[in-house]
C-alpha cells in the first residue's frame, strides 16, 4: 500500500531557517504566528481552545477554559490519579512515570476521563432536554450497546457520583461560576434542572458533570473533552509527586492488606 | 460487586487497608499467589504459568503454555516502523529511560486498528459467533449483520497490508505439533475466513483472529485473552530502543519542516486584548 512520507496537519505550519530545513524560523498555529505574535499575547486558555478548536476564542470561552483549568488543576491527594502520582513520587520514579501514573488511573470510567467522555456523549444525546435525561439516566445500561471493548463496562450514571449523599460544595461553586458566564449555557441549564437530574440519576452531580457541561459548551467533541481533561488534571499530580517525593517512602501509608476468602485460588 | 453498605459508609469499610482476593506479601516470610505459597513451586516454574495463572486463577497443561508463549513469539517484530515500536525507537532517540520507552510502547499497543483493542473483540467476536451457530444460526448473515452494525470484524483485515498474514501458518502448524491447532473456534476462524473469501469481501483472516481462537480453544475468555496479549509485542521493542539509542541523537525519523504538509488556515493576525 503506498503511504505518504510526510505528516499532514490542519494545526500547524513551520517555517525553515534558510541555512537548515530542519530548524525552524517560524512556527504557525492555525495560521497565528506563535513565536512572533502569540507568546506574550495569548493565555494558556487562548493557546488550548486555538489548538483544538482551530479558532481563538471569544471572550466567555476563554474565561470558560480557565475556570475549569484552575477547577481541574488538583484533585488533590487524596483522588486516585494524585494518589497514582505520588506512588511514583515516593518510589523515586521518573517524573514521566509519576505523570503516566496519573495518566492511566485518571482516565477511566469511574472518577476519570473516561467518565467524562461517556458524559459528554450524554450531552449529545439528550442536550438540554430534561425528558431525554430523565429517560437516558434511568437506564440501567450504557447509552448505547457498546460492544466488548477494553473498558470495563459503565457501573453509574456518568458524570455523577455513586459514592455521594449530596452535590458537594466546590461541585456546586463550580457549576455556578460558569453558569455565570452564560445563562443559555449548558452549565446554566445543568444548574436550574440540577434536583430533577440528580433524582433521576439517583446520585449526586460529581464535578466530572460539570466539566462535561462545560467541554460542552466550549464546542469540544467527547474525544476533545476527554483529552483536555486528561491534560488539566496534570499539575497537581505533579507537584504532589514532587511533595511525596522530597518526604520520602517512610512518611507515605505502606497501609493493612485483608486477605479474603476467594484468595484460596478461585478464579473471580 | 454487591455491599449492603453503600457511599460513605461503604467507603468507611475500605479506609486504611487493602481488601484482596488475589494475594500478599508477607515480607521475611512468605507470599500467597491465588492461594498458593509462591515460593514454595509456583516460582519455579515457567513465567508463563503464573502470568496465566494470575490472570485466570487455573492452571494450565504444558502444552498450552508452550503455545501461549508461541502466541507471543510469533508476533514479536523488531520493526520501528511499526506504530507502538516506533515510540520504543523515538524514546531511544530522545533518550528517554528504556522502561519509559517499552511502557508508552505497550500503552500504544491498546490500539483500535490493532493490538489489544482488536484482541479483545476479536475473541469475544469468536465466542459470540460459536453460540450462535450451536443455537441454529447460520454463520453467513451473522457475520453480515456484524460488519453492519460494527463496521469492522475484528480479526479480519489488516491495517497496512492486504496479503496473507505471515504468522498464520507458522503459529498453526506449531499448535498441531502441540495438539491444540484444530479446536472449534480455530476452525470457525477459518470458517469465516472462507465466508469473506466467498462473499469476495476483501478482509482475509489476520493473526489477531487466530490468536482469539487458539486461546478460546484452551479456554479463554474475551477479557482473560485481553489480559494475557498484554506483552505480546513486548520482545520486539526492546531491540528498537536499543538500536535508536546506539545512533546519534535525534536522528530516528527526523523530519524537515518541509515535512509537515500544512493543510490548514491561511496566515492570520492575532487580536490582541
Amino acid at each position: 500500500m503506498e503511504k505518504p512520507s510526510y505528516i499532514e496537519s490542519r494545526i500547524w505550519l513551520e517555517e525553515p531557517e534558510p541555512n537548515n530545513a530542519f530548524a525552524c524560523r517560524a512556527a504557525y498555529c492555525h495560521g497565528y504566528d506563535v513565536y512572533g505574535e502569540l507568546v506574550g499575547n495569548a493565555g494558556w486558555a487562548d493557546m488550548l481552545y486555538l489548538l483544538f478548536k482551530g479558532e481563538a476564542p471569544a471572550r466567555p470561552q476563554a474565561a470558560a477554559l480557565q475556570v475549569l483549568a484552575v477547577a481541574l488543576a488538583n484533585p488533590g491527594p487524596r483522588e486516585a490519579s494524585v494518589h497514582a502520582a505520588m506512588c511514583a513520587g515516593v518510589s523515586g520514579s521518573p517524573a514521566a512515570a509519576a505523570l503516566t501514573a496519573a495518566l492511566a488511573v485518571g482516565a477511566g470510567g469511574a472518577g476519570g476521563a473516561r467518565e467524562l467522555f461517556l458524559a459528554m456523549e450524554s450531552w449529545l444525546a439528550c442536550e438540554k432536554q430534561l425528558e431525554l435525561w430523565k429517560r437516558h439516566l434511568s437506564e440501567p445500561a450504557p447509552l448505547h450497546d457498546a460492544p466488548l471493548g477494553i473498558w470495563p463496562a459503565a457501573e453509574h450514571p456518568a458524570g455523577f457520583d455513586p459514592l455521594g449523599v449530596a452535590t458537594p460544595t466546590p461541585v456546586k461553586q463550580v457549576l455556578a461560576r460558569l453558569a455565570l458566564l452564560d445563562g443559555e449555557s449548558r452549565c446554566a441549564w445543568l444548574q436550574a434542572n440540577l434536583p430533577s437530574l440528580e433524582q433521576a440519576a439517583g446520585h449526586p452531580l460529581s464535578l466530572i458533570g460539570v466539566a462535561a457541561a462545560a467541554f460542552a459548551d466550549l464546542g469540544m467533541s467527547a474525544e476533545e473533552g476527554e483529552m483536555l481533561f486528561l491534560l488539566l488534571r496534570l499539575p497537581g499530580a505533579a507537584a504532589h509527586a514532587l511533595e511525596q517525593r522530597a518526604l520520602g517512602h517512610k512518611r507515605f501509608p505502606f497501609y493493612e492488606i485483608e486477605l479474603e476468602s476467594s484468595a484460596d485460588g478461585a478464579s473471580t | 460487586m454487591t455491599s449492603e453498605a453503600f457511599g460513605p459508609e461503604l467507603l468507611s469499610k475500605n479506609v486504611g487497608r487493602v481488601k484482596s482476593r488475589v494475594g500478599a506479601c508477607f515480607l521475611g516470610s512468605h507470599v500467597i499467589f491465588r492461594g498458593e505459597e509462591l515460593h514454595a513451586g509456583l516460582a519455579a516454574g515457567r513465567w508463563m504459568d503464573v502470568f496465566v495463572f494470575g490472570i485466570t486463577g487455573r492452571r494450565f497443561s504444558d502444552e498450552a503454555l508452550r503455545l501461549l508463549e508461541a502466541i507471543w513469539t510469533h508476533t514479536s517484530y523488531p520493526d520501528s516502523r511499526i506504530w507502538n515500536n516506533r515510540v520504543a525507537a523515538l524514546a531511544g532517540s530522545a533518550r528517554t529511560t528504556g522502561n519509559l520507552a517499552l511502557s508508552a510502547a505497550l500503552a500504544v499497543s491498546e490500539a483500535a486498528i490493532f493490538g489489544r483493542g482488536i484482541d479483545i473483540r476479536a475473541s469475544d467476536f469468536l465466542i459470540r459467533t460459536r453460540s450462535e451457530l450451536l443455537a441454529g444460526g447460520e454463520l453467513g448473515p451473522w457475520v453480515r449483520r456484524e460488519l453492519t452494525e460494527r463496521r469492522s470484524l475484528a480479526g479480519y483485515g489488516r491495517p497496512v497490508s492486504n496479503r496473507k498474514d505471515e504468522r498464520l501458518d507458522p503459529i498453526l502448524s506449531l499448535a498441531r505439533s502441540l495438539g491444540l491447532g484444530d479446536g472449534p473456534y480455530v476452525q470457525l476462524a477459518h470458517d469465516i475466513d472462507r465466508f469473506l473469501l466467498e462473499s469476495r469481501l476483501r478482509m482475509r483472516m489476520n493473526y489477531g483472529a487466530i490468536a482469539a481462537a487458539l486461546t478460546a480453544d484452551v479456554g479463554l475468555s474475551p477479557r482473560e485473552h485481553y489480559l494475557f496479549m498484554y506483552p505480546a509485542f513486548l520482545a520486539g521493542m526492546p531491540p528498537c530502543y536499543l538500536d535508536a539509542v546506539a545512533r546519534p541523537e535525534g536522528t530516528v525519523l527526523p523530519l524537515r519542516c518541509d515535512g509537515v504538509a500544512y493543510r490548514g488556515t491561511a496566515k492570520r493576525t492575532w487580536k490582541i486584548g
